[in-house]
């Protein structure tokens, strides 16, 4: 005899862990690009960040006396630790990404109660509690294309931070093309000649990096797995924003595509904002969140203190996404309009 | 007054009813103020030495005061209170003092004081109104002590720091050094850490007391079944 269920009667398509698997296949592509340009730095981070996150996952639930299967193989921990790994400099010493993500996992999500719960973005609170508490550290990007900086110089330097023989620590970091743009403009250089005298290399390894992340979050779009408003109002708002300031002002302003391929704009847009707990959830909602995040990452990368502000914009638009919500609730059909 | 009720004046203050932790008041000095041991000591001290003097005071005027005018009186009285205890410490703690800069003549608004004086000392005698100003001063300043020992041994990586303003050039000798060559941890210094630090302490007092009443209702529950066997 059949059982007469409730609604929804179609099983849904995407359980988290799902969501979670699919997330973490999209960020390969980019993940490889690192590889070929920053050498082995990222993946040692990525792999102290996922034993951390799981270790501080397991801790807090059984802490909180919760069932750690269920909440262990669900996967967001291990994208949180992803991501944060992702936004690390590539010699970062293997305390930066431990304290990074037990702050994430431990204060960010389980103090507030959990997946679900958490107000803000886990991967984001870590990250920009360690560009606030170890600003020389979190600065520490190995040049591309740097070849004899061999996977053993790089664990040496995570876990001890031992450089190898006859390098210093000023000879193998550089600063980021944002960063390089940010103190260049400072100096009264022009966008021209600082685009000139940098080396070209640098800049492609960034916009490959970050067509990666494009291609991989369309990927997340296509499968269903994010939704296209988010990454869309970022992007657009962000190059409508950089376009009317550099249009006036080509040699003092970065050019739009600029903005778009450098730094983390597209791991951002696609990835860290479109995080389904700490994002907005109704249609119009998520617009207005998207381009308040756009906006803010061109007011902090221009104005503000730090020359990338993901992290930051991202958070300030997750303080906001509660009022967002509540004011963009959609009409319940049948309800009058006022 | 009897024994018992100064038993409960003190754990009302150190513990039960503490102005930081349960009262959750005075939180602008405590969170400012709480980055190294010496300067929550310092700010402690000094607001206890406040609410002793107003409470005492509170309470021995407190059948002269009309009901209707007694907060603008209380104010008064705390207001100059903290005007003596400001010229003090410049006199004697000159740089403690600019340490502690702003902090000290807020402590007129440090709502603990006010809330003693109208709730305790203006409705009790002398000795146990002076007596509750000086439990509730030392519960405030042990929770500033707590959280500034946890921020300058996470920021700093020393404790101690600065120990010669307050207790002369031999203090030096005073100040220990946790870690030789520590990066120091800038969020625990920060704002922040004020707010994530009191959020711990405030998580661990609440534990201990739900273990307590935890123990003791296991005990009320055992007893019976003695009485019975």
């Amino acid at each position: 005899m059949a059982v007469l269920q409730s609604s929804p009667h179609t099983p849904p398509q995407n359980s988290v862990s799902n969501m979670m698997v699919a997330v973490l296949y999209a960020l390969i592509p980019g993940t490889l690009v690192y590889l070929y340009f920053f050498g082995w730095g990222t993946i040692i981070n990525m792999l102290i960040a996922l034993l951390t996150a799981v270790a501080c996952e397991a801790l807090m639930l059984k802490l909180r006396q919760r069932p750690l299967r269920p909440f262990l193989m669900d996967g967001s921990a291990l994208v949180t630790a992803v991501l944060l790994a992702l936004a690390l400099p590539t010699l970062a010493p293997w305390w930066l990404t431990v304290i990074g993500t037990a702050f994430g996992i431990i204060i960010a999500k389980h103090l507030y109660g959990g997946l679900g719960y958490n107000p803000f973005n886990p991967a984001m609170v870590g990250y920009a509690m360690l560009l606030i508490s170890f600003p020389r550290e979190m600065t520490a990007w190995l040049p591309s294309g740097i070849e004899d900086f061999t996977f053993l110089d790089s664990l040496r330097y995570t876990l001890f931070e031992v450089l190898p023989h006859g390098r210093d620590y000023d000879s193998i970091t550089m600063a980021t093309p944002l960063d390089l743009v940010k103190t260049q403009l400072g100096l009264d250089h022009t966008m021209e000649e600082i685009i000139g005298n940098s080396r070209g290399l640098f800049q492609q390894a960034w916009g490959w990096i970050n067509l990666m992340f494009l291609f991989g979050g369309i990927l997340l779009i296509y499968m269903k797995v994010i939704g296209w408003r988010i990454p869309l109002a970022i992007l657009v708002s962000l190059f409508v924003i950089s376009t009317l300031f550099a249009i006036p002002d080509p040699d003092l302003r970065p050019s739009p595509w600029f903005h778009l391929f450098s730094g983390a704009t597209m791991l951002g847009a696609f990835f860290i904002a479109t995080d389904p707990v700490t994002a907005a959830t109704t249609p119009r909602g998520q617009f207005i969140y998207g381009c308040g995040i756009g906006i803010l990452l061109y007011v902090i990368r221009t104005w503000g203190g730090y020359p990338d502000g993901v992290a930051f914009a991202v958070l300030l638009m997750n303080m906001a996404v509660p009022t967002i919500d509540y004011y963009t609730q959609p009409r319940v059909f049948g309800e009058e309009r006022d | 007054m009897n024994s018992p009720a100064y038993r409960q004046i003190i754990n009302e203050g150190l513990w039960s009813n503490n102005p930081a932790l349960v009262q959750i008041l005075g939180l602008c000095p405590l969170l400012a103020v709480s980055n190294t041991v010496l300067n929550g000591l310092g700010l402690g001290l000094a607001t206890t030495l406040t609410l002793v003097a107003s409470n005492a005071v509170v309470s021995l005027i407190r059948r002269w005061v009309r009901p209707e005018i007694r907060i603008p009186v209380f104010v008064m009285i705390i207001a100059s209170v903290v005007t003596v205890i400001e010229l003090m410490m410049n006199a004697w703690f000159h740089e403690l003092y600019l340490i502690l800069g702003i902090f000290i003549p807020l402590i007129v608004t440090n709502c603990t004081i006010i809330a003693r004086a109208e709730s305790f000392a203006s409705k009790n005698a002398l000795i146990p109104s002076v007596a509750d100003g000086l439990f509730m001063g030392l519960g405030f300043t042990l929770v500033l002590l707590l959280l500034g020992t946890m921020r300058e041994a996470i920021g700093f990586g020393t404790l101690l720091s600065h120990a010669e303003l307050v207790f002369g050039p031999g203090g030096k000798a005073l100040t220990i050094t946790l870690w030789e060559h520590y990066r120091g941890y800038l969020l625990a210094i920060l704002p922040p850490g004020a707010f994530l630090g009191l959020g711990f302490i405030i998580a661990i007092k609440n534990s201990i007391d739900r273990k307590r009443t935890r123990k003791t209702q296991s005990v009320s529950v055992a007893q019976p079944e003695v009485a019975n066997g």
